[in-house]
């Protein structure tokens, strides 16, 4: 038994590092200081939905094949497309992903990462306006005041309020946790007596009944001392039970309502009552509380980028935190998804000069988000073949997006069966980066991380890095036969 | 009254119970269940007549598919419905992507009836069903 301390967690944005893993003959059986999906990846990673085999569809059934044959039906498809896809990449390390853009440019593809249908939106508006942000680290150490927008981290990145945020111990701010378990106190004390009201006076209820808890309180929260905690969403989620103060927003408003937030921190007054559903009142609560902190950051989620707006409202948040900083000092940063979509764009840009939707089929780079893009490609049906490295997108894509990837040759590399790889032409198992293999991964606040490789890969499996290498020799030699049987 | 059909706004997002599926195995059970499901307010439900787990046809201008209909615990949101992300999900969400490569995940007007008699497909069944593989 041996244990191995200190592991970048492979799953989402948060990258924690300091995940600790106990080992048994070769394999996970333990997982300290990790969330739930992070144990769900740690223990699950060898379970009865891994692919073993590669796999080729023949007469419309998945066999099992050898590597070699899959290998030349792979480097076949993609040498023979004239303007195929390559999709995926944030769920692999930055080593496989550089691998992908030598192959993209070799066989005049599209290479394009999952940010497309996540943060793509913020990533064309931090081109247009810029971002003031920070590291996790500073936040940790320093910010007062956190609002996350459009984003549920305790469902999305669990860790993120313990590790970075509210609930951990700061050099020079400290943990909000005791503040919140006297809240849960309260509230469940609040919730006795009511209960005890109710069975004592079931026939006749009592005048006496506490208030329904709602948005609309006026915060005192807001007065407190010490770290405070802002959610500003369409629903209640579990996040903005925890918050000092959450805002309810009416869905595809949140665009008016950071315009509204701009106007009261530059002093103006707004003449309505209400803006999406808020009424000005709080807001101007939440502008003071704004312009009070010391150091205030806004995280924001697919809240922003997915609903009406999409890029403009991220623009108009990074906006808002530029107005912020005549006053204080604020910070703004997406809150990223997959461990290494980060990666995917800093690989994609260091390679190519472009963060995702590269063109390649003109021998260079060419990048026209909305043309470039995976999503509008397969919407306007041009691709005729497709290679997914690390993601899911027929689990994840529009109905009539997926329609035109099936239709044609698909190359599927992912440790599991998913739902991409059901609908696969040819499919590699891969190993885990970051369980079965190293590599390095960058935290969604860009700061690289070192992925650890802790227990061997099934025999016979392969990393992505080692596929790409191989599907891309294999694709030399193809063209290079075409080339001269030509 | 009990009404038909609700005209309510589409959000699809994360939980944590997807998030927990899809790293044990997209086909593995907790997925499924995880993903095959939307939350949807109480007051809502009680107007369409519907109880917890109940089975429920969501359509769109994209598509329509049946999930379970689960009690949103935190808070009432009404005229909002939650799917996971997921095949289920994707079926019926919008495709315009406003020129940026983005189609619009959240915030979709949908409508919700009851489907106590249709049947819930497992992710092969509806790969099959809307892909023909």
């Amino acid at each position: 038994m041996s244990i191995v301390k200190a592991v970048a967690c492979p799953v989402c944005g948060c990258l924690c590092d300091d995940i600790e893993l106990t080992i048994e003959d070769g394999k996970i059986v333990k997982v300290k200081n990790g969330c739930s999906m992070c144990e769900s990846k740690f223990l699950g990673y060898r379970n009865e939905h891994r692919t073993r085999k590669p796999l080729i569809r023949k007469n419309g059934e998945l066999v099992e094949v050898s590597i070699e044959e899959a290998l030349r039906k792979a480097a076949e498809i993609l040498a023979d497309a004239n303007y195929p896809i390559l999709y995926g990449w944030s769920s692999t390390s930055c080593e496989a992903q550089r691998v992908g853009m030598e192959l993209a440019e070799e066989v005049g593809g599209v290479i394009d990462n999952t940010s497309v249908v996540c943060h793509g939106p913020s990533v064309l508006s931090i081109q247009e306006v810029g971002l003031p942000s920070c590291t996790l680290g500073q936040i940790r150490h320093r910010a007062d005041l956190v609002i996350y927008w459009g984003c549920d981290p305790w469902s999305a990145h669990p860790r993120h309020l313990e590790r970075y945020t509210t609930f951990t111990e700061g050099r020079f701010e400290k943990s909000d946790w005791k503040g919140y378990m006297k809240k849960v106190k309260a509230s469940t004390g609040k919730k006795k007596v009511q209960s005890a009201l109710r069975r004592k006076f079931v026939k006749n209820p009592p005048q006496l009944m506490l208030q329904p808890e709602t948005m609309s309180k006026p915060p005192p929260a807001m007065m407190k001392e010490g770290r405070k905690l802002i959610i500003v969403d369409v629903r209640k989620t579990m996040s903005a039970e925890m918050a000092d103060y959450f805002i309810q927003v009416e869905p595809n408003k949140d665009y008016e309502l950071m315009q509204a937030l701009r106007a009261l921190i530059r002093d103006q007054e707004l003449d309505v009552d209400t803006v999406a559903g808020v009424p000005v009142e709080y807001l101007e609560e939440l502008a003071d509380a704004m312009i009070q902190c010391e150091f205030g950051v806004i995280f924001f989620g697919l809240g922003l980028t997915m609903t009406a707006g999409k890029l403009r409202n991220v623009d108009v948040a990074i906006s808002l935190v530029r107005d912020l900083n005549m006053r204080t000092k604020f910070a703004i940063m997406p809150m990223r998804g997959h461990f290494n979509v980060t990666g995917a764009n800093v690989v994609s840009t260091w390679q190519s000069g472009y963060p995702y939707a590269v063109d390649f089929s003109l021998g260079y780079p060419r990048y026209n988000p909305g043309e470039t893009t995976v999503m509008d490609i397969l919407l306007r049906q041009e691709s005729d073949a497709a290679l997914i490295v690390a993601s899911d997108p027929v689990a994840n894509f529009p109905k009539k997006a997926v329609e035109h990837l099936v239709k044609n040759p698909l190359i599927v590399i992912d440790p599991h069966m998913n739902a991409t790889a059901l609908m696969g032409d040819v499919v590699f198992p891969s190993a885990f980066a970051g369980i079965e293999v190293g590599g390095t991964a960058y935290r969604m606040d860009h700061v690289p991380l070192p992925l650890k490789k802790v227990v061997e890969p099934p025999e016979g499996i392969l990393t992505d890095e080692d596929i790409l290498k191989r599907i891309l020799e294999e694709t030399r030699i193809v063209k290079w036969r075409m080339m001269e049987a030509s | 009254m009990l009404q038909q059909k609700l005209r309510v706004i589409l959000l699809t997002g994360r939980t944590i119970e997807q998030g927990v599926g899809k790293e044990r195995g997209k086909s593995s059970k907790e997925y499924f269940e995880a993903v095959s499901m939307c939350y949807m307010d109480a007051g809502d439900m009680k107007k369409l007549g519907i109880k917890d787990n109940a089975k429920i046809l969501v359509s769109t201008e994209y598509g329509s598919v049946v999930i379970r209909a689960i009690k949103y615990p935190r808070a009432a949101t009404p005229g909002i419905i939650y799917i996971p992300y997921g095949p289920w999900a994707n079926v019926i969400c919008s495709n315009k992507t406003s020129s940026i490569g983005m189609p619009s995940f959240k915030g979709i007007p949908a409508e919700v009836e009851p489907a106590l008699d249709r049947p819930l497909l497992s992710m092969e069944e509806l790969l099959r069903s809307e892909f023909g593989r």
